[in-house]
């Protein structure tokens, strides 16, 4: 049987696939787990980070896979997983416009206080 | 001494065993996460070998005044002959499908889950700690099982039509896992081994509810095979050691 999976990478989630809408069943999506992105959170008090993607046919299994595949060398305290097509990503092709405006705009960095000398690690 | 040695060995023994046959899903299991998952398993089973090997290495280097040669973790683990195997039969069953395999596995880890509990306790201290790390890992194992048993018995026709089969292949080596052998009688009033006559119901118990929720039907009373503790085994013991034991026995004392 030919199982084809499709792997979208980060930010690059096509638009129709994004936002939660129902991936149109077909005989090969069903064949295929769905795929899950895993935060990991390396240790307490810091945020969970996107580490990387699996496959697994539910929620629970995601988990377990996310322990195998991702914690072995005791990277973490903490996983969540959530099925990537529930992901919405912005689209690249519009980062011109997203984060350009924001070059000229110097300002919106608090850079312009005199810190007095003492305060340390700002 | 003898019987805190075979005892050691048994564990052992049981742990390496299964160890070798889930390594053989490596690079072959169902989907990648899953065949890191049980290699995973497959690990840890051998760290447990390994420290049980080396505690009994240790005794029987004490036990015997000038040994020729020291025993050490790899003699036990590559130049002991099948007779001299004390693991359970159920552990050298074949892998057969991913479903035998998970099942295998649950039975195995349900039992060796309420044996480390118990062996916490052993009055011999070095057994205590190792069944005390290796319960963590085991904790794991079981909860894996469980879901795996439970999604594929609760699962497509298929998949259940696969674990009814399962079930007929492995059931009648699981009464070994609670008859004591002699040495584990030996050590049970010195508070060393764990009676495993007391751990049947408990597991039992734990099966049946695992098997109502796969909505997999509990076998009938049904003929026990047993002798793995003693030395005995099915055939298949044989060809896992000569494939475990190889390099070793072709190139002695070679090394990596």
């Amino acid at each position: 049987m030919n199982i084809q999976v499709r792997k979208f990478y980060y930010g690059d989630i096509p638009e129709e696939n994004a936002g939660g809408n129902e991936i149109k069943n077909n005989l090969q999506d069903e064949a295929a787990w769905p795929l899950w992105e895993v935060f990991i959170r390396s240790k307490q008090g810091l945020d969970h980070k996107h580490v990387g993607s699996l496959h697994a046919a539910d929620a629970a299994m995601a988990i377990e896979n996310a322990r195998d595949v991702y914690t072995r060398r005791m990277e973490g305290v903490s996983i969540w997983a959530v099925e990537s097509k529930y992901i919405h990503a912005s689209n690249p092709d519009d980062a011109g416009a997203l984060y350009e405006p924001a070059n000229d705009k110097v300002y919106r960095h608090p850079t312009f206080y005199d810190l007095p000398d003492e305060l340390k690690h700002m | 001494m003898n019987h805190h040695i075979n005892y050691i060995l048994h564990l052992a023994d049981n742990a390496l065993i299964l160890s070798q046959r889930n390594s053989e899903w490596c690079g072959h299991g169902p989907i990648l996460e899953q065949d890191i998952a049980i290699t995973n398993i497959s690990l840890d089973l051998l760290g447990q070998a390994r420290n049980f090997y080396q505690y009994a290495a240790e005794l029987i280097n004490k036990s015997t005044s000038q040994p020729i040669k020291p025993s050490t973790e790899d003699l036990l683990a590559y130049l002991r002959t099948e007779r001299e195997f004390k693991n359970c039969l159920l552990v050298e069953q074949p892998n057969g499908d991913w479903g035998q395999t998970i099942l295998r596995q649950h039975f195995f880890s349900t039992y060796q889950f309420l044996l480390y509990q118990k062996l916490q306790q052993s009055k011999d201290g070095q057994l205590a700690a190792i069944a005390a790390k290796a319960l963590k890992e085991v904790t794991y194992h079981v909860q894996w099982c469980k879901e795996w048993v439970v999604r594929l018995g609760n699962g497509t026709a298929e998949s259940h039509s696969r674990m009814l089969h399962a079930i007929d292949a492995l059931w009648s080596y699981t009464g070994e896992l609670f008859e004591n052998a002699e040495y584990e009688l030996h050590l049970i009033n010195e508070g060393i081994s764990v009676d495993v006559n007391l751990l049947k119901n408990e597991w039992q118990q734990k099966v049946n509810e695992i098997f109502s929720e796969a909505t997999l039907p509990l076998p009938e009373k049904v003929f026990m095979h047993t002798g793995g503790k003693q030395g005995i085994h099915t055939e298949y013991l044989g060809f896992i050691l000569t494939e475990l034991q190889y390099m070793q026995k072709t190139y002695p004392g070679c090394e990596w």
